[in-house]
């Protein structure tokens, strides 16, 4: 089962290896994002503090967004789709792997990322560090929840609009605690208990998020 | 082995076929006709447990396919419509990954002479997106040189094929039934398959 | 135990569900109809005038109900679906569908009358207060289902696509709430409380119930309207709707 779980991360990262614009565009659309918010709300460094978490987060959420559709919409229209549904394997299995190589291409270099940009919202050290683990913690989640999203849009009109309007309402206790983390060491509080949360979070979102997704796809293909 | 019966279709508010049948046992092939339209695909998706079974049944070894899930996709190669190879990747590459993800044993020397049978030696190494359709179709049809699953239903093998592939996959289709193995197929092509016994049936 | 079973199956087919959809729906309309009257008789004649917050506060016999009924339909309407999507009955599908719409204008009708209600009470149109923030947020997931739905061709798929997204919105709405909440007390500073209200006089919470049992008849009645509707779209084909419409030219 796992030798499964690695050759579809293995097969993915490949193909995502080969298609590299496609992941700095998701990269650079997440630093215009954060880089317009300070030339709409004004340079005061405490305005810019207090806002970087949720501006962070919220552009790290749209970011997301942009790479959801193609998570199985290229499997789908080559044909490989129906093979992974037809894999002597449980479907969920598969789409596990698909998710953590998403996380790996989307989640991971923008939490990577953020903290450079976090140095633009004159956040301080510590303030930077947790942002970085909240997104590391808090990103597989979104690529778990997504793949609902992803899946249940396949091949429908519209899909792309579809899938924000879907998937962004369910991203909202990640946003909550993902941000909180950053807020509450920027006040003082200490991040501990929102870091924990998101975990749980993250826990849940991918481990049984692809059992509703395999469903939706087994749909998607009737 | 492969028991169907009072099998229906309805694709939107149209029934496309109702009360299909047939019985198929080891060796033998099943010729699927018919013109353009008349469900044939949806015949075989709905062979392989793709798209559900609104009428009728279909029994793999006695059990109906719903309950045997895994088991009976164990024992099932489907090759669709699409090709189902990436073009992004080679089609060594391909291969491999396939066969990983059906969660076959393919090591890369057989993989290698899987291609080279099927005529694209010298491509290995080249991404898909450079070959033409005739040779995607034949990196698709390399699976089956390898392919030792009891149930295959194929969709069309022999589009964009030339009259050597043909003969080529006529022959991987014929060893398959002298092996004892079943096979389901639409083609629009004369079947020139001498090994194992043929059985026709016409849609629509 | 056997024969209720049957009967069961036998109203799980369109069909016949049509034919009795149409039969109740008249008393649901009167029952609605009835309680309304009444609950806007005990809410605007016999409840006192509230010693804090005069006459505004009169809304919440129309703000509370919808408020629970936005939520009850969420949980009802994922019942459905999922009972569809588990046992493939036709007809659970078309509920859900049924009951969608419904649901928003309930959520919809919560957030309107809570601007209202927050206008004099708060002097704000809105705050950012946890119960109208996850109001806004069932509002928000109603209209993903909705807009998946209709954008979904096959009625087949689009149940089942349906059922997936309700079912996964009710194991989160739970989460959503609670995180809000959360979010809520720690950003205490810009929100009021909805919570702390003062003992209710009895009169009140009796108008109130009224209103949720005549929003509770007005909610079954359209979606058996609704259902009806759905039933005649998707069997058009079907030789039996043909003759329930030509007889009724």
């Amino acid at each position: 089962m796992l030798k499964l779980v690695r050759a579809i991360i293995s097969r993915d990262l490949r193909l995502a290896m080969r298609r590299r614009t496609d992941i700095v565009s998701a990269l650079f659309f997440f630093i215009i994002v954060v880089s317009l918010f300070p030339l709409g709300v004004g340079p005061e460094p405490e305005l810019l503090r207090k806002l970087a978490p949720g501006v962070l987060w919220v552009a790290a959420l749209l970011a997301t967004m942009l790479s959801l559709p193609r998570l199985f919409a290229d499997d789908q229209r080559d044909g490989t789709l129906e093979q992974l549904a037809l894999a002597p394997q449980p479907l969920g299995l598969i789409v596990l792997g698909k998710v953590l190589a998403h996380w790996l291409v989307s989640g991971l270099p923008l939490a990577l990322l953020a903290p450079v940009l976090g140095l633009q919202f004159d956040l301080s050290n510590d303030a930077l560090w947790v942002l970085a683990c909240s997104l590391l913690i808090g990103t597989p989640a979104l690529s778990g929840i997504g793949a609902i999203g992803a899946a249940l849009t396949l091949g429908v009109r519209g899909g792309g609009v579809l899938l924000s309007l879907l998937v962004l309402p369910l991203y909202i206790p990640v946003l909550i605690f993902g941000a909180g983390a950053v807020d509450a060491t920027v006040t003082g509080l200490g991040a501990q208990a929102h870091l924990s949360l998101l975990a749980a979070l993250t826990l849940g979102g991918v481990f049984f998020a692809p059992w509703p997704t395999a469903a939706a796809l087994r749909i998607a293909l009737e | 082995m492969l028991e169907v019966s009072g099998l229906e279709c309805v694709r939107g508010e149209r029934r496309l076929f109702a009360g299909v049948g047939f019985r198929l046992s080891g060796g033998e092939m099943l010729y699927l006709q018919g013109r353009n339209g008349c469900g044939k695909t949806s015949l075989l998706r709905i062979l392989c447990g793709l798209s559900p079974v609104t009428d009728g049944e279909i029994r793999w070894r006695g059990e109906l396919i719903g309950k045997l899930g895994e088991d009976y996709r164990q024992e099932l190669c489907y090759l669709g419509h699409h090709n189902a190879i990436k073009e992004e990747l080679t089609p060594l590459e391909n291969l491999l990954a396939s066969a990983r993800l059906a969660d076959e044993a393919l090591v890369e020397g057989a993989a290698l002479d899987a291609l080279e049978m099927l005529g694209l030696a010298g491509r290995e190494d080249l991404a898909c997106r450079y070959l033409s359709q005739g040779q995607k179709r034949r990196v698709a049809l390399a699976r089956l040189v390898n392919e030792r699953r009891a149930l295959w239903v194929l969709d069309e093998p022999y589009v964009a094929l030339d009259p050597a592939a043909i003969e080529l996959v006529a022959g991987l289709i014929g060893a398959h039934l002298q092996r004892g193995g079943l096979t389901v197929l639409t083609t629009h092509q004369a079947v020139n398959i001498t090994a194992g016994t043929v059985r026709e049936l016409r849609l629509g | 135990m056997d024969k209720r079973l049957i009967n069961w199956f036998k109203f799980a087919s369109p069909q016949a569900f049509y034919p009795l959809a149409g039969r109740m729906m008249p008393w649901f309309w009167a029952a609605a109809a009835v309680f309304g009257i009444a609950g806007l008789y005990v809410g605007f004649l016999v409840a006192p005038t509230d010693a804090q917050q005069g006459e505004g506060y009169r809304i919440i016999f129309l703000h509370v109900p919808a408020s629970w009924m936005s939520m009850f339909i969420y949980l009802v309407m994922a019942f459905w679906a999922g009972l569809g999507l588990a046992f493939n009955f036709r007809l659970s599908g078309m509920m859900a569908t049924a009951l969608a719409p419904t649901g928003a204008l309930f959520a919809f009708l919560s957030l309107w009358t809570g601007a209202l209600w927050g206008k004099p009470m708060w002097g704000a149109w809105w705050v950012w207060d946890a119960r109208l923030t996850s109001e806004l947020i069932l509002l928000f997931l109603y209209v993903g289902f909705i807009a998946l739905q209709s954008a979904i061709d096959d009625p087949r798929r689009a149940d089942r696509a349906g059922a997936i997204l309700a079912l996964v919105g009710v194991v989160n709405v739970p989460i959503i709430y609670f995180s809000v909440k959360w979010w809520n007390t720690l950003h205490q500073g810009s929100s009021v409380s909805l919570t702390k209200s003062p003992s209710m006089a009895m009169i009140m919470l009796w108008g109130m119930l009224l209103c949720a049992l005549a929003c509770w008849m007005y909610a079954i009645a359209v979606a058996l309207m609704r259902v009806r509707t759905i039933i005649l779209e998707r069997e058009r084909h079907t030789e039996w709707v043909r003759i329930e419409l030509s007889s009724k030219e």
